[in-house]
């Protein structure tokens, strides 16, 4: 039974969020540090290079570390004040077990008793369900060491088919459209590449609050003559002084970009040899997308045909470019079909490959690429290799000193995993570095399924608002307290560096996995004595894949400011861009540039099918969800960090005043959202940098603030994403505040 | 080693994504620690976007320092406006009120006006102040004349402003659009420009905010 002991609020009184500012020796001007450690930041998917300043086992500031090619020093905010999240009121520093009568619903227990708690429930729901009964929640956050682990750990040690981990509501439709097309799931292009395009054309993506170094990368191309085009249904900073901005409405980005090719052929702008060498599958394409006229696609997209005969003529005549998106494009039940159409006319203009010519999912979490590679996904073996494949399982079980029969089949998408607890096929759970509570769509439901497990543990370093349903806490590690390697979004492996030690009895997180496994009575594959240990053993089991590391060394990373796979021995350099005559491929073996057998890419049909819920006469209009600057995913840690709070400190409705005007809601009211699932009564902002047809809510907050609430458990066919970015919504003007409105996250 | 003399700070108001980068690394300075001298302002959220943020200007003859009555506000010789010395600073407001780019914050606690220094502590070790290291999109730059030229080809560097009948020498650049004739910043002109009922929304054009009046 895993319904939460006690009231939120009483739990948030002991838990927090509380807020965490700069005080004792981290105001004190006269304290000197004791050490700088040079590493990452712990948020984004940037992973920018920080200095840390360190003083006895606490970080107590900053410093820019200038010398990392890829930020030179600049952070943004979250970066900036993320060394509040150590030593902060908040941080689990020991196990916990649930009791209702206990302040705030959970009592302190000592590790060793909660790990072999935790080892017996395991145990217990597997002799008696079977393996499959237990199931395994990840996280894209965690180094790729760990994330290696977890996967390994899912299949070998609790022979469960289900683990899937949050990047599933992340990256994953980009993932599956480049695996479509290009044979490979990577950002194709060093950053460095955008600066000497003539055209950067960016969908669906918030660079400038949700990824914002790359601003200076698409400012210094503009200031060389590129023209920045942007899609988006919001004016946002960065679209603020773009050169065209294309107020799409929100679901139909593969009409916008079928219209565009249509305008391509049309004008005959197309790189016919690429095509010809490079290509397959243009025929069917160029058919399908006879019928996107620019009337039809200013009428399903909602934007000035003039408008999207500029795009077309700016990108269809350029000679480089650049095309970025993020989970503007990909959060839809036909994000992959949205990628799809992104990526079809990159391929068309031949612009991929080479200097200056880009394509690029802008990943979102810190290890949102590397977390995406070594199996913590359902399909998906380490080096990115596929889990049905019986080639990929002989080889990877033989690193892993078993048999290949005896790994779990695929299992399923982190939201099945939910419906299989209400189906009963589900009993137990543990989670680390996911707060489905706030992160999934629908979470009433998700809230539910929480209540229905058997057992569910949760290692976190803050009690996580999931973890309020949890039986046993145990406290793992932040990212200072540890070291390891992450791909940030380049693809460049880098290296994480450890400044403190974890508080307590907190531990490493792959210490704690390991621990659990020795409990439950199957350490094999489980003893490694440190994460290059783990390292190391990946490296093996990449070697081959498509995602190889075998060649990188921690040493390697920190000589060359990280180093980009694929990278087959340690005297290759790494491949900053894919796709280049040459470079390794271990697929085409030199009959292309593409990772297929023939070395060619796919182009895909790219259909176009309306959201889920379309908008109707009881919900007549469209909300859509995103990030602010100052926070983070689910908020677990930007939500303590007390200047990042008060920068943002609550959820706004952003309304066009048109909108605004027709109900009566003027800036600052109370306004109800609600939609087929839930409601939630936030303040509004009244704005014209949005669709008059459109709102939106930011997603980083939990119960009754979180927008999450509202949204739609749709999800795209193939990649398994939800439909963040589209559902439909009534608006109206509350009547009084909500109940605990001042209180009722932080006390 | 402090940083070479010919090194600049100019602000450059497009580029500005309003994240408070500026303003949250401010506060982390050591001289100041835990109060941040960086004014950031959304222009008006309702219309855009448009952030500004400005640090001190640095002015040759430093209205802040003439105003005040205790002698408190002192400029290096290396053009640096500095924060009232405390022993002198009788806490008036009168250089909070006077600054024509209203920069200086009265700290009522320690009953002393603190500002910008341009991060002396780090210049003079031979760092870039930490609002221009760390800001995302270098609307805030630290580096030479010749280096912002040849990295924004579309824009100019000014530094005389005039506020009616008074004129401003700076030592820190402001960033405009090259083609632009200046008159003078009008901080009116720049909150609603051309923007009038014309709603990019409905109309779909590009939005785009002038900070510098054209005329």
């Amino acid at each position: 039974m895993a319904k939460p002991p006690t009231r939120s609020l009483d739990i948030n009184q002991q838990f927090g969020p509380h807020l965490a500012y700069a005080e004792g020796i981290r105001l004190d001007r006269g304290v000197e540090a004791d050490r700088q450690v040079k590493t990452h930041c712990c948020f984004c998917g940037q992973q920018c290079g920080i200095q840390l300043r360190v003083k006895d086992n606490e970080v107590i500031g900053f410093e820019p570390w200038e010398e990392f090619p890829f930020n030179r020093g600049m952070l943004c905010p979250k970066g900036v004040k993320r060394y509040l999240q150590g030593a902060h009121p908040d941080r689990l520093t020991t196990a916990l077990q649930r009791d209702s009568t206990a302040s705030g619903g959970f009592r302190s227990m000592p590790y060793d008793a909660a790990i072999r708690h935790a080892a017996e429930a395991i145990g217990r729901i597997q002799s008696d369900h079977g393996h499959e009964a237990f199931a395994v929640l990840s996280g894209a956050s965690l180094t790729t060491e760990k994330t290696y682990l977890m996967g390994k750990f899912a299949r070998v040690c609790l022979r469960t088919p289900f683990i899937d981990y949050n990047g599933r509501l992340c990256m994953v439709s980009a993932g599956a459209a480049n695996k479509k097309s290009f044979g490979i799931d990577r950002a194709a292009n060093p950053w460095s590449d955008i600066l000497g395009a003539e055209v950067v054309w960016i969908s669906g993506a918030n660079v400038a609050e949700c990824a914002p170094i790359p601003t200076n990368y698409v400012w210094q191309a503009r200031e060389q003559g590129a023209k920045i085009i942007v899609v988006d249904p919001r004016i946002t900073p960065l679209a603020r002084t773009c050169d065209l901005f294309l107020p799409v409405k929100p679901g139909r980005d593969v009409a916008l970009f079928n219209g565009i090719l249509h305008l391509m052929i049309e004008h005959d702008w197309l790189d016919h040899s690429f095509i010809e060498q490079h290509t397959v599958g243009f025929e069917p394409l160029a058919e399908s997308v006879q019928s996107w006229t620019p009337a039809r696609t200013a009428e399903a997209t909602g934007i000035a045909e003039r408008l999207i005969r500029q795009a077309a003529e700016w990108w269809g005549t350029a000679s480089t470019s650049f095309l970025m998106h993020a989970r503007g494009i990909e959060h839809h039940s036909h994000g992959v079909q949205n990628v799809l159409g992104a990526i079809n006319i990159v391929l068309a203009s031949g612009r991929i490959g080479r200097e200056s010519c880009g394509y690029a999912t802008i990943t979102g979490q810190a290890n949102g690429q590397g977390g995406r590679e070594h199996g913590q996904k359902c399909d998906q073996l380490p080096g990115a290799r596929d889990l049905a494949n019986p080639e990929h399982r002989a080889h990877v079980a033989k690193v892993w000193g078993v048999s290949p029969e005896d790994l779990p089949q695929p299992g399923i998408d982190a939201y099945e995993i939910f419906r299989k607890i209400d189906r009963g096929e589900i009993r137990g759970l543990l989670s680390i570095c996911f707060n489905p509570l706030v992160s999934l769509p629908d979470n009433n439901f998700v809230a539910r399924m929480l209540d229905k497990l058997d057992f569910y543990v949760a290692i976190d370093f803050f009690l996580n608002d999931t973890a309020h349903h949890a039986d046993i806490v145990l406290p793992g590690s932040l990212h200072e307290e540890d070291e390891g390697t992450v791909t940030q979004i380049e693809g460049r492996v880098i290296k994480i560096n450890q400044a403190v030690d974890p508080p307590g009895d907190a531990r490493q997180d792959w210490r704690i996995i390991q621990d659990l496994a020795a409990a439950l009575g199957r350490p094999h594959g489980f003893t490694f004595q440190n994460p290059r240990a783990i390292f190391d053993e990946l490296r093996q089991a990449s070697k081959g894949g498509i995602a190889d590391y075998s060649g990188i060394t921690w040493e390697k990373i920190e000589k060359q400011h990280g180093v980009c796979w694929p990278c087959p021995s340690e005297n290759h350099p790494g491949t900053p861009r894919l796709f280049e005559p040459g470079s390794h491929n271990p697929i085409a073996n030199g009959s292309g540039p593409f990772y297929f057998p023939d070395g060619k890419a796919r182009f895909n049909v790219a259909e176009y099918t309306p959201p889920t819920e379309e908008v109707d006469g009881d919900y007549p209009v469209i909300l859509t969800t995103g990030r602010v600057v100052s926070h983070f995913l689910s908020g677990t840690q930007t939500r303590r960090i007390g200047p990042l709070v008060d920068q943002y400190p609550e959820p706004r409705i952003e309304i066009h005043p048109q909108l605004a005007a027709r109900i009566s809601i003027a800036d600052g009211d109370w306004t109800t959202v609600t939609s087929r699932r839930g409601e939630v009564t936030l303040r509004a902002q009244v704005v014209k940098t949005i669709r008059p047809d459109t709102v939106f809510i930011p997603y980083h907050w939990a119960g009754a603030k979180s927008a999450n609430r509202l949204t739609i458990a749709a999800q795209d066919p193939i990649s398994k994403i939800p439909e963040y970015k589209v559902c439909a919504v009534r608006l109206s003007k509350a009547s009084a505040a909500p109940q605990d409105a001042e209180r009722f996250e932080i006390e | 080693m402090p940083v070479p003399h010919d090194y600049l700070f100019f602000i450059d108001p497009n580029r500005c994504i309003g994240c408070e980068s500026c303003v949250q690394a401010c506060s982390e300075c050591d001289t100041h620690k835990g109060h941040s001298m960086i004014h950031l302002e959304f222009m008006n959220r309702r219309e855009s976007p448009q952030s500004v943020p400005v640090v001190c200007m640095h002015c040759d003859s430093p209205t802040c320092a003439e105003v005040c009555p205790a002698d408190a506000i002192k400029r290096t010789e290396d053009g640096v406006v500095q924060t009232a010395r405390k022993p002198r600073c009788i806490a008036c407001n009168n250089c909070v009120l006077a600054c024509p780019f209203g920069v200086p914050k009265m700290n009522t606690r320690e009953e002393l006006m603190m500002k910008c220094d341009m991060c002396y502590d780090r210049t003079s070790e031979g760092k870039r102040p930490m609002c221009a290291t760390v800001c995302p999109s270098q609307a805030l730059f630290f580096g030479t004349q010749a280096e912002i030229d040849r990295l924004r080809p579309r824009s100019r560097a000014i530094n005389d402003f005039q506020f009616g009948q008074q004129k401003i020498h700076t030592k820190v650049r402001m960033m405009v659009p090259h083609d632009a004739a200046i008159a003078h910043i009008d901080v009116v002109d720049a909150m609603c420009a051309d923007m009038g009922e014309d709603d990019p929304m409905l109309s779909a054009a590009v939005c785009s905010l002038p900070i510098v009046s054209k005329t």
